[in-house]
């Protein structure tokens, strides 16, 4: 017992091997321009942004490409200067390996900016004028879920936020662009800090940063030195202390209720690349249109850290990064959470953290057995949910039992199926099962829009009913009021033959 | 003696079944489901587009066809699989295996063999088909039931039932194979 008080580790989670160095230590890459980017009109949650160019357009790096539609939904600039090629389809970076709409530019190699309207100093503008123009510069939450910043900002100061949480945490074995980020622009990321405090009115920002991050943290201890209201926490190396629910409990120190949000306990979530992008966006009025991601894995010749325009082809970036062999895996984004991509012809995207080429010594997942009930997944559970019995009813089709078991608690960390020494496919089927319950949902408002538009296509042809039997009626009454008073009816009016033909 | 023995038994079961009847009677009556609230509760849970696809007229016939019994879980084409059971839970029915479908359909008209007769418009229970006499026709997706009435009506076989197309936002994750499936 006082072991734990001196030594407070988390219950929960795993720690994998995390790989991070040596991508970690090397400096921060630029690779040369490639000739063509293909920039997807999604690359956030919600609805696809709806572009505004045509193709053949000359765009300049910066211009918007795509407006937001709707509220939830992010604006798409050109990640460099060139010719708007055609407006087609590209292979989303997904395992469905579906086409997403995309604006493909062929850049001129000029990288010339568009001009832009940063304000001399952003410390003067007011929390509304901040998010204006985090949402012009289409920020999405660069920590992996891709929700707009300037929603979630201006959500946090109508809700009266007092703490911003910043994670630098890094958890996903492998990625190392965020420790980079910290490394090298600390100064740059406390200021978009500093500007989030501003748009939320929260008073003060936490940044946790793992343990296995010395050199970030000297640094943003070092750059956080002037500012009182923002203050570094060591964070202990655990997968998933990224999750929004364990930063929080970690950072706060209170637990997070299931059916709460941050938000509820006056406390905002974000990521340091978000910040970094908030900065870039208000002192140099530059949109997110390049990111940091980690190339790494066995496959990759010389692992490390780049910046890349987004919309970058995966192909391009293998091409120009030499691979050791033909990757067994290709991922984006981090081994335990990253979507595996069906072939390289898919875009960089903002969410993407990094590229990952495995070998087929990384990837090597044995084969299957049965579940030798040995609750290791309910020990590694982070969200302390039992995932044996949530697969075993959705083996058995019942999504409901498994709803009850917490289904909808899981954060597809993926911990359990790390764990589990009978190799069983744990999240493949709460991911399954997680989208039945979506479709089934979206079943259920489908029946429900189609039993309104069923009354309401009654109700029109009762209508039209009524209307034309009151017409009718009018007429009758009409004919019989002439038919007795004015037999002859006059010239002008133009039905009068037919008037008469009928009182004939 | 035997008289009496036989007599004993023939009191004791007729009492036996008085009072048995005269429970069940009473329970009957206590515990009587109203059959109108079940057929309005089954109606609540059909698409209420009466399209006729069941056979029966309208959701209404339906539903009381399944509260007599008359039909299964499985009659409404255009509810799909996500349909049965939930009615199979309401009428108190094990399920087996909830039947799979491909998911819901639409309906898609062809341009080059529609005629712009209206014929379909007319048939159309949620109003889901927008045109004009000599115009071509087209279905709006999100009102579309895919129930397959208008197909049936169209004469020149230019509307066709589809599964719908998958969107990233729809996709969903194959479920991992049995063998591999926890059990």
């Amino acid at each position: 017992m006082r072991l734990r008080k001196v030594f407070p580790s988390p219950r929960w989670g795993v720690h994998p091997p995390d790989r991070k160095r040596p991508a970690a230590d090397l400096p921060l890459r630029v690779l040369p321009l490639p000739e063509r980017l293909f920039v997807p009109l999604q690359q956030h949650i919600g609805t696809p942004a709806r572009p505004i160019v045509r193709a053949g357009q000359r765009v300049l790096k910066g211009q918007l490409l795509a407006e937001p539609q709707g509220t939830l939904s992010a604006a798409i600039h050109a990640p460099s200067s060139g010719q708007v090629l055609t407006i087609g389809e590209v292979t989303a970076p997904h395992p469905s390996a579906l086409p997403i709409p995309a604006i493909v530019i062929a850049c001129d190699g000029e990288e010339r900016w568009i001009e832009s309207d940063a304000p001399s100093d952003p410390f003067d503008l007011t929390p509304e004028e901040i998010n204006r123009r985090i949402a012009a510069a289409g920020i999405v939450g660069l920590g992996g879920a891709t929700f707009p910043a300037a929603l979630k900002l201006g959500l946090g100061y109508r809700a009266g936020i007092h703490t911003l949480l910043i994670n630098g945490s890094e958890c996903e074995p492998y990625l190392s662009c965020d420790d980079r980020l910290m490394r090298d622009k600390p100064e740059a990321i406390l200021d978009g800090v500093r500007l989030m405090l501003q748009a939320t009115g929260a008073r003060q920002a936490l940044i946790g940063i793992e343990s296995n991050k010395p050199e970030a943290i000297a640094a943003m201890e070092q750059a956080a030195q002037p500012y009182p209201e923002l203050r570094v926490r060591i964070l202990p190396a655990r997968y998933p202390m990224g999750s929004e629910r364990h930063l929080f409990a970690k950072l706060t120190g209170t637990e997070l209720p299931a059916d709460c949000r941050t938000t509820d306990l006056g406390v905002l979530v974000h990521n340091v690349a978000t910040a970094y992008a908030v900065h870039q966006a208000l002192r140099l009025g530059h949109p997110l249109v390049e990111r940091i991601l980690t190339l790494n894995g066995g496959a990759i010749a010389n692992p490390g850290n780049v910046r890349v325009p987004i919309g970058t082809l995966v192909e391009t970036l293998l091409e120009m990064d030499e691979l050791n062999e033909t990757p067994a895996r290709l991922i984006m984004g981090g081994p335990m959470m990253g979507q595996s991509l069906p072939h390289a012809r898919v875009p960089v995207v903002k969410g993407t953290s990094g590229l990952l080429a495995l070998t087929a010594a990384e990837t090597a997942f044995g084969t299957p057995r049965p579940c030798i009930r040995c609750a290791s997944c309910a020990r590694a559970c982070p969200m302390n949910l039992l995932p044996m019995e949530m697969a075993a009813r959705i083996g058995a089709d019942d999504l409901d039992g498994a709803v009850e078991l917490g289904l909808k608690d899981c954060l597809a960390c993926g911990c359990c199926a790390y764990v589990c020494p009978a190799h069983l496919p744990l999240v493949q089927s709460f991911n399954h099962a997680k989208g039945a319950l979506a479709a089934r949902e979206r079943a259920r408002l489908r029946t429900e829009s189609a039993r309104r538009l069923a009354a309401a296509r009654a109700e029109r042809l009762e209508r039209e009913a009524r209307e034309r039997a009151e017409a009718a009626a009018r007429r009758k009454t009409e004919r019989a009021l002439r038919a007795t008073k004015d037999p002859t009816p006059t010239i002008t009016d133009p039905s009068a033959p037919e008037r008469q033909a009928e009182v004939v | 003696m035997i008289t009496l023995d036989l007599m004993t038994a023939i009191l004791s079961l007729t009492g036996l079944g008085l009072i048995l009847g005269l429970g069940l009677g009473l329970a009957a009556r206590v515990f009587a489901v109203a059959e109108e609230g079940q057929v309005s509760a089954l109606l609540a849970l059909l698409p209420g587009t009466n399209c006729g696809q069941c056979g029966f007229a309208g959701c209404l016939g339906a539903a009381e066809a399944l509260a007599s019994g008359r039909a299964g879980p499985r009659l409404c084409p255009a509810g799909g699989a996500t349909l049965v059971p939930l009615l199979a839970k309401h009428l108190g029915l094990e399920l087996e295996d909830a039947g799979h479908d491909e998911g819901p359909r639409i309906a898609v008209i062809k341009e080059s063999l529609c005629t712009g007769c209206c014929r379909c418009l007319k048939v159309c229970t949620t109003d889901g088909i927008v045109g004009a006499a000599k115009q071509i026709h087209v279905v709006l997706r999100e009102a579309c039931m895919g129930c397959g009435a208008c197909a049936e009506r169209c004469p020149t076989g230019a509307i066709q039932l589809e599964p719908m197309p998958v969107s990233l936002q729809h996709w969903i994750w194959p479920k991992p194979k049995p063998e591999l499936a926890l059990r």
